[in-house]
This record gives C-alpha cells, structure tokens and sequence, in this order.
C-alpha cells in the first residue's frame, strides 16, 4: 500500500482555502465593521445585539475547549456567565468599582468554582457528568435568587460600568464593542496555541480514548480538570463583560437554558473546530433575534432548525461550508 | 526468585461466586517470553487487569521490579514500565499513526501542562515515534489516519505504541486476536524480533504462535495456573493434558504440535 498523503486530520484545519475558511474570514471582517456601519447609519442597535453575540461566542468557545477538544458536555456553563458577572455586579455595589479588581475577581471565582465542580464531576462520564455539571449550576442559580442584598429574584443594576482609570473607557459603546472582540479573537488564538501543545494533545486523547490514555501513562484526570479551570475561567471573564454590557445582572442570566443555548451554539458552528463556537453564535443569536421579530413563538421554528442540523449535518453549519465533512 | 522481573503470589480477585483469579502465583523473569495459555473463562483477561492495573485484587501482591505495585493506578504501572497491549484494539482513531505512537511517547517525556509549543513539531516526541514504528514496520504509514488502516496494520500499531514507551515489561493481550494466518505469521515474526530486548508477557489463544515464541508457558485453569514451566515440559504435562489441551479446539491444535 502506498502512503497515504491525507493531511493529519487531527492537525487543526486550517491550510485549505474551502468554503468555510472563506465563511469564517468573511465573518470575522463582517464582527470588526460593525460599528463602522452603525456610525455610518446611525442605526445602533446593531452594535449592542453583536456585542452581545459576540460576548456569548466568548462563552462557548470556552465551552467549546472542554466539550469539543476534551468530550466533556458541561451542561451547567452559564453558571460561569453569572458567576462572573455578580462578581462585578457585588464589587460595585459594595463601591469596588474597578476593573483591575473587578474582573480578575470575577475570572478567579469562576476558576475557582470550576475546580470545585470539576474535582466532584469529572470522576462520572456521559450522561451522569451533564446531570452533576447541571445539578451545580441550579445550586448556584438558587443562590443567587436568595442573595437578597444584591437582588434576589429581580437582579442588580450595575450604575458603573468597570472603571480601568482611564486606560479604556467602556461606556464608549464602540471601545466596548472592540474590547469584547479582541478578547474574542485573544483566545481564539491563544485556544489555537493550546490545542495543538502537549496538553492539547493530551486533552485530545483522553476524549478519544481514555482508557488508552491511562495505559500508555497519562494521568486523564488532572489534565481534564485543567481543561475544566481553564474554560470556566474564560467563561467567566465573559460573565464580567456581559454584566458590563447590560449595566445589570440577575439570576436569569444562569438560567439553564442558557447553558443549553450555549451547548447549541458550540453544536450548531461544529464541535471542536477554533471558529466555530463564533460562527455557531451569531447565526444562532441572529435567528432568535430575526424570528422573534416575525413570531411571538420563535423556538417554534428555531427548534426544528437545530433538530435538522443536530441529525443531518456532521460538523454543524461548519461542516456544510466544508461539504458535509466524511464520516 | 530474587531476580525475577514479575512477581504475583497470591493475587485473588472474586467476581460473584467466580473465583476470576484464584491465588495466582506467577513469576517473570527479565527478558523471557512467558505466554499464559488456558481455556476461555480461565481468568486470562482477569490477569491482565489485575497486572495492568484495571482491575483491583482483592488479595495478594504483585511485585515489579522490587516495587509493591498493586495498589498503584494504570498511569502509574505505565511510568514504571509496564505497558500493554488490547486484545480489541484501543487506539485514537481520528489521529494519524505517528500521532498515536507520539501520544505514547509524551506519556513517559515528563508531564504535560505545556501550553504553547506545537506537540506535532517536538522532536523529541516525533524521532522515538518513528523508531518505534520502524521496529514495527509502519513508518511507512506514520501520515495514515488510524481508521483506515487494515486490521492486521492496526495490531502493529497496537505493539508500536506499547514499545514507545521504552517499557521493560509487555504486556500482550492476544496479539493475533482476529488475525488471518499471513497476517498472524507476520505478527510472529515481529514479535521475535523483539526477543532478548524485552521481557514479553504473552496471552494468546493461538498454540503454534504460542510454542513459536515463548521460552515458559503458564497454564491457567478456573483462575489458577496449574503448571508453569518449559514449552516441552508443559505439553506432557498429565495435568496439563487433561484440563487443558484434551479440550475441543486447544487440544487438536495443541496435539498437532506435540
């Protein structure tokens, strides 16, 4: 037999000039005008919904490292999203108004969170791991729910955005905007980095074959609990923007379903591909934003939409860009 | 046996009612193959996995190399070298060959919590890969992705990623498991090349394969092994004759070869 010249599938598809390179390229450009057009036109809704969009694609590419890379389908993620996002909101009220305290706080919480939940969670796989990930996340949303200081049920208005002493300005809605997409396209890149390093490797492989793993000498769990931290981290920084962006944050915003909306996102761009958990994100935000509009019952079609890409498209939307990826 | 490279006595593990390995006393000497041969349902996957570490015994100790090793997990068995190979093929299907076996390789290269540097492009991880695939006789195929390779290339891989590790012990679990003849005779021959430089700790069904390559043979009945000795000095063994080899299938092609 001869060599076989197929390129190392495991390398990160990046080489080829195909559809979705191009879809992406095009995508990126479209997420860094936006606020070109919203100040040509005046129109500036546009600017909060992308930055919202782009705010929640931070979240699922930091799902996207545990569950696409790892195999780890955490299904209590946007606990992080409030996590960080009432470690900025209690810092204000109590007068930290900080970013430089606000946000490394909220990243730290998250982490630290992540730790506790990974150390308890990551000894069950499959389904029993989605149940417990799940069953924490509900823990932390009635917690917030009984914070009565900051709000309990009806949340907290944050009346200062995080003040970084005149290094950025984030009530400029455009600087703000730019931030969270530089963050975005940050760890991306940084995420690009990691997945192909040992410990991307070795991350890899545990999802492939964990038991392998283990008998060549890996010890799986503490790479995966890692990958936990590392991701409910990020998750969390984006918690922190979030509550930046709506000046307010409640105990809604960990709401399970957000953290099934997140799981769509990563599923519906194509699981363990560096774009995708963006490219999943704006299309899944838009449809909601764009149906809501036309129906008062926008899951009605939304649902059906994802039931049909989740059965007939390996890869997500991702993967009909690339033409149905084999396999 | 001072110097013996494995040492079990008395490893017992219960399943139920079923006595899975009963008292096992088993030694390996450094640089022998030593195949474990016995009926199905003898315990012989049992072993396995209480050598390798999968499975926790309920009794009794396992010495490698002088280190109490029963208690250690699978990684740790691994770092000590130990390594195994499946009797089903267990491999990271979606990567290429070389991947696998350089997956293999970073186990034993210290830890990995390294977060930046492209894996793909380490040296140190790629060159003892490739060897190790030469001595198997893949190199050749180091750019396939695992699922397209035939079965019989996959059980190469199989041994390439066990012998990446540099291991002092390995451990097969039916190498020729599924194999057709060609394929089972060139397993064979690989496996010879590799005599002298590894101690081998063989379990295999196959009874020509077995008096082809082992220099001791123990025989496992009901979780017990029953006779260990010389591959001669075991087929005429009476005890032997009668619970193992006078069996349906063992036994034809066990006659066959005595």
């Amino acid at each position: 037999m001869s060599v076989s010249l197929d390129p190392p599938l495991a390398t990160v598809r990046q080489s080829a000039v195909t559809a979705r390179t191009v879809f992406t390229a095009g995508l990126v450009v479209v997420l860094a005008l936006v606020p070109v057009y919203a100040l040509a036109t005046g129109e500036t809704f546009g600017v909060a919904l992308f930055t919202r969009t782009v705010i929640l694609a931070i979240g699922a590419v930091s799902l996207n490292l545990i569950m696409g890379y790892g195999g780890m389908v955490s299904f209590g993620h946007a606990a992080y999203l409030g996590i960080g996002g009432y470690a900025v909101g209690i810092l204000a009220k109590e007068g930290i108004g900080s970013g430089f305290v606000q946000w490394p706080a909220a990243v730290a919480a998250s982490a630290l969170y992540a730790l506790v939940v990974g150390a308890l969670s990551l000894r069950t796989r499959g389904v029993y791991f989605i149940m417990i990930t799940l069953a924490f996340a509900q823990m932390i949303y009635y917690v917030a729910i009984g914070l009565d200081r900051y709000g309990g049920d009806d949340g907290l208005t944050i009346y200062k955005r995080s003040d970084f002493a005149g290094l950025i300005d984030l009530n400029n809605k455009i600087v703000f905007y730019y931030l969270c997409f530089a963050i975005l396209l940050a760890s991306i890149f940084v995420i690009a980095r990691q997945v192909n390093s040992r410990f991307g490797l070795a991350l890899r492989g545990t999802r492939s074959n964990e038991r392998r793993m283990r008998a060549i000498g890996f010890p799986t769990f503490r790479y995966k609990l890692v990958a936990f931290v590392i991701s409910g981290a990020l998750c969390g920084l984006a918690g922190a923007l979030l509550a930046n962006h709506t000046s307010f944050i409640s105990p809604a915003i960990m709401h399970w379903t957000r953290s099934g909306d997140l799981i769509v996102m990563v599923v519906l761009g194509g699981l363990g591909s560096l774009f995708g958990p963006v490219i999943g994100a704006v299309i899944f935000l838009l449809l909601q934003e764009g149906l809501s509009r036309v129906t008062e019952y926008p899951d009605l079609i939304l649902g059906p939409i994802l039931l049909l890409v989740a059965i007939y498209v390996h890869g997500g939307i991702g993967g009909l860009l690339e033409g149905r990826r084999r396999g | 046996m001072a110097d013996a490279l494995l040492q079990t006595e008395r490893l017992t593990r219960r399943f139920g009612g079923v006595t899975a390995a009963d008292a096992v006393a088993l030694t390996v000497a450094p640089k022998e193959v030593h195949a474990i041969i016995g009926p199905n349902g003898a315990g012989k996957t049992t072993l396995i996995g209480l050598l390798s570490g999968e499975i926790v015994p309920q009794e009794g100790s396992i010495r490698f190399d002088d280190t109490e090793i029963a208690d250690l997990p699978v990684h740790r068995r691994s770092q000590l070298g130990l390594a195994r190979s499946f009797q089903i093929t267990s491999l990271f299907r979606d990567f290429t060959v070389l991947d696998n076996v350089a997956l293999a390789v970073q186990a034993h290269r210290g830890h990995s919590f390294r977060f930046w540097r492209d894996a793909r492009h380490e040296q140190a991880l790629r060159a003892p890969a490739l060897s190790a695939l030469e001595r198997v006789g893949l190199h050749d195929r180091a750019a396939t992705r695992v699922d397209r390779l035939s079965h019989g290339e996959q059980r190469q891989l199989e041994i390439a990623m066990a012998l990446a590790s540099g291991p002092r012990l390995l451990l097969l679990d039916e190498p020729m498991a599924g194999m057709g003849p060609d394929e089972s005779a060139r397993m064979v021959h690989l496996l010879r090349t590799l005599k002298g430089s590894v101690t081998i700790l063989l379990i295999e069904h196959d009874m020509e394969a077995v008096f082809a390559l082992a220099d001791r043979l123990s025989v496992l009945v009901y979780g017990r092994i029953i006779a260990s000795g010389a591959p001669e000095a075991i087929r005429s063994d009476p005890a032997v004759r009668q619970a193992y080899l006078g069996e349906k299938d063992g036994g034809a092609r066990g006659r066959q070869d005595g």
